[in-house]
């Protein structure tokens, strides 16, 4: 193989309202090599690509193809660059066949579309590389990954020399996953070049020639394949900056409050995302959820809160079975959520602060007010002291929460899923995006919940927060427990192993 | 059957007639409505197709230059519409609705001194052999030039939409913008040169009634047209062979309400005035139960704006 870069990113960066999604990064990829952009999800990996893909424009940073500089403005443009990409979301218009999608937006057809030429054209490439799929059948009857095949056939049947993947085997099974890698070696055996974003660490060590690693939209390091382990890897991602500052409170844990059951839930995609997951909280104890997102930590939570139907299973809150789906009955048995979208889930932007902290259906008992007719003084006057009492800083109760900060939306949110005195609280990425002053808060926050008794289950992807907050901690691979260990940044490889879907009992 | 009344025949022959501007209006709109830009300023841009081709008739006399004139005006409000509605991403439905007052208001304005004029109009041309077909023959083949231009533009709309490279990009366009855009297809130029194309064919619907229907303008001459073809749209499930078989359908009933009325029949003419909206709720009703259940035909981006940074 040749020392031959076909494409450089230097220096790219790009930021979004609030988040510096792409800081710096620089990227080279050789020519008939397979480079892996590795990265927990929020690294900075798809915005990546979207820049090379002409779908975002970089706020700074030059791209290089073949030591050329070129300005990619749109997605057609990467193409005459020959660079394609499957994104995760595909690009497919499901009433059309195969043939159809394959040869849309190309230009060396006459006027009437031939799509004999084009299927048999079709037939040779599947054959070929290995990726079958029927080119008269209309995408809307196939499966997912025959979806992605009809992706990549795409992009080689316009001849693309470099190809995007990103998270290619997230939707697929371990036997379509095996094809793709097969497909992939033999392209890149044939000259083509391939970058493959990914966050787990055994597909990307299979597949990859060299790896990128990327964290909190930097660059980490780029190192080849046979200079590195699956340890290594891991203290890249995961970081080694885990510190513990601050004492947690002692507290008698009692007896265990969320029971959960062989629980089985499907994600959006219609694929098992928690499967046959067990756990039980008792009261006084947090248990933190460590694990790479999108491995089935937000299903769990829904599930949990009703939000999402369980497939099978069973959930039981002190003693009492929740049935499917019912969200009012949890609530009212002591169960509160604070979800990780606090814009839109856990909060009407619109609303006033006081229609916030009100929006519960708890409501009546907090301000001892007749179900049928809310009573404006006694809420005005609740809401003062739940202001007061968590320190948020609004100009008033009146004012819209969509003029809040981070952090002080949070709290509103906090002040209305706390103040009630939960039994069991979920918390899901509680601090994401929050300064140091407002984090600290929401741990001080739960940490008394915790002292009052509360069971609290923590999902988050920061190993520093789930090692400052809890009192066990659970590795969640692919909707599976894999272990607990004890919330000590000396297990942090151990923890790493099972965030890579190595069970416990492996080592 | 040789003595078939020729009450059916002319029945059936005003029913081509009646149903014309229906289809023109219900072709033009399948054009636009499939590149994903909903258009329910129907009944303005057939209103200013009417007062323009009418003008261009009378201070002409070229029948051609009225239709371009009438195609000219309907451009015009639909790039109005696509410029609201694919670079402003204004709401499709506000902008059609102010599409059709626009078209009113400004029909109304320019037909001031056109009321009770005569200008020059289509006039029935036999078409040899065909028309020598019984029954056939003088139902489909006694009519003008705009009818047989109504007849020729079905099948080509047909081929064009499903046969070729420009109607696959157009359906890709309305389906899935994101993944033409993908493919590099320009999403915004095909929904402006679809939503202008469409909006011109509707406009010849308007010119006619003014030209042909009628032969003279008269303010509001649409009567509601504009409103049921947007129901037909539907109807068609956005097919231009199912668009003829809607048009004349609601063609056949005005054409059966006016019959009915001459020979005397004792129904009220406001209940026949009624039969066709009728039939636009029932058409929407089982068109819209039908839909759910097969969820084919309509664009699935219908209504849509497309904007490429919000996609993910």
């Amino acid at each position: 193989m040749e020392d031959f870069p076909v494409l450089e990113m230097k220096h790219i960066s790009k930021s979004f309202p609030g988040v510096m999604a792409n800081d710096d990064i620089s990227l080279q990829l050789k020519k008939g090599e397979v480079h892996a952009l590795l990265g927990e999800n929020g690294a900075g990996k798809t915005t990546l690509m979207n820049i090379l893909f002409g779908i975002y424009h970089a706020d700074r940073g030059e791209v290089f193809i073949n030591n050329g500089k070129v300005s990619i403005t749109s997605p057609s443009h990467a193409l005459k660059y020959g660079i394609g990409m499957v994104q995760q979301h595909f690009t497919l218009v499901p009433s059309f066949t195969v043939a159809e999608n394959v040869v849309l937006g190309l230009k060396d057809f006459g006027f009437v579309i031939k799509t004999k030429t084009v299927e048999s054209k079709i037939k040779e490439l599947s054959e070929a590389y290995g990726l079958p799929v029927n080119p008269r059948a209309r995408v809307w009857t196939l499966s997912v990954g025959e979806r992605q095949r009809i992706e990549i056939l795409k992009l080689l049947y316009t001849g693309a020399g470099i190809i995007i993947l990103d998270e290619p085997t997230a939707v697929l099974t371990p036997q379509e996953s095996d094809m793709l890698f097969k497909a992939i070696r033999k392209l890149v055996s044939e000259g083509s070049s391939v970058i493959f974003i990914s966050h787990k660490l055994d597909e990307v060590l299979a597949i990859s020639d060299r790896i990128t690693v990327l964290r909190g939209g930097k660059v980490v390091g780029t190192v080849e394949r046979e200079k590195i382990d699956r340890r290594g890897l891991v203290r890249m991602m995961v970081g080694r900056d885990v510190l513990l500052d601050q004492e947690k409170p002692v507290v008698e844990t009692g007896r265990a409050i969320l029971k959960i059951e062989n629980l089985n839930v499907k994600n959006d995609k219609d694929l098992m995302s928690v499967r046959d997951l067990s756990l039980e909280i008792r009261s006084g104890e947090i248990l933190g959820i460590a694990g790479v997102a999108g491995n089935g930590q937000r299903e769990l939570a829904e599930a949990i809160y009703g939000l999402r139907k369980k497939v099978s299973g069973r959930i039981e809150l002190d003693g009492h079975e929740l049935r499917q789906g019912n969200v009012a009955e949890r609530i009212r048995a002591g169960l509160s959520f604070i979800p990780q979208d606090r814009k839109t889930m856990a909060t009407c932007p619109n609303l006033s602060v006081m229609s916030n902290l009100f929006m519960k259906n708890s409501i009546c008992e907090l301000v001892h007010c007749s179900p049928w007719k809310l009573d404006g003084r006694r809420m005005h006057s609740k809401a003062d002291e739940l202001i007061g009492e968590f320190s948020i800083s609004t100009p008033s109760a009146k004012t819209e929460v969509r003029y809040l900060s981070g952090g002080n939306l949070q709290k509103v949110v906090l002040a209305r899923e706390l103040s009630n005195e939960p039994k069991v609280i979920i918390a899901e990425h509680p601090t994401r995006g929050l300064d140091i002053g407002a984090m600290e808060f929401v741990y001080k926050s739960l940490l008394s919940q915790k002292e009052r008794g509360a069971a609290i289950l923590l999902l988050a992807g920061e190993l520093y927060e789930i090692f400052r907050l809890s009192d066990r901690v659970a590795v969640i691979y692919e909707g599976q427990i894999m272990g607990y260990t004890p919330p000590d940044p000396s297990y942090i490889e151990e923890i790493g192993f099972m965030m890579a879907g190595a069970r416990q009992e492996d080592h | 059957m040789n003595d078939l009344p020729s009450f059916v025949i002319s029945t059936l022959q005003a029913t081509v007639r009646a149903g014309t501007p229906l289809l023109f209006a219900v072709l033009g709109t399948i054009f636009t409505e499939r590149s994903g830009v909903m258009n329910l300023g129907l009944e303005g841009l057939m209103l200013v197709g009417a007062i323009g081709g009418f003008m261009a008739s009378y201070n002409t006399s070229s029948l051609v230059a009225a239709v371009l004139v009438a195609m000219l005006a309907g451009a015009v409000l639909g790039l109005i519409h696509a410029f609201f509605t694919v670079t402003l991403k204004i709401n499709q439905i506000v902008s059609g609705l102010a599409i059709t007052m626009l078209g009113t208001g400004i029909s109304g304005l320019w037909g001031k001194d056109y009321i009770g004029v005569i200008a020059r109009r289509f006039n029935p041309i036999k078409i040899p052999l065909l028309s020598d077909i019984p029954y056939i023959g003088r139902i489909f083949f006694e009519h003008d030039m705009l009818v047989y231009i109504s007849f020729v533009l079905v099948p080509v709309m047909w081929f064009v939409i499903y046969k070729t490279r420009a109607g696959m990009t157009l359906r890709a366009v309305g389906e899935s913008p994101d993944a033409a855009d993908a493919k590099g297809i320009n999403v915004f130029a095909v929904r402006y040169l679809f939503t202008i194309l469409g909006a011109s064919i509707t406009a010849i619907g308007g010119a006619y009634l003014s030209l042909a229907y009628n032969s003279m303008w008269i303010e509001n001459m649409t009567a509601g047209r504009g409103w049921i073809a947007i129901a037909l749209v539907l109807f068609a499930t956005w097919d231009p062979f199912k668009a003829l078989i809607g048009a004349y359908l609601f063609g056949g009933i005005t054409a059966l309400g006016l019959r009915l009325q001459a020979i005397g029949a004792h129904i009220s003419p406001d209940f026949l005035k009624m039969l066709p909206y009728l039939l636009t709720i029932a058409v929407l009703f089982f068109t819209s139960t039908d839909a759910l259940k097969r969820k084919v035909g309509a664009p699935a981006s219908l209504g849509v704006p497309y904007s490429r940074e919000e996609r993910t």
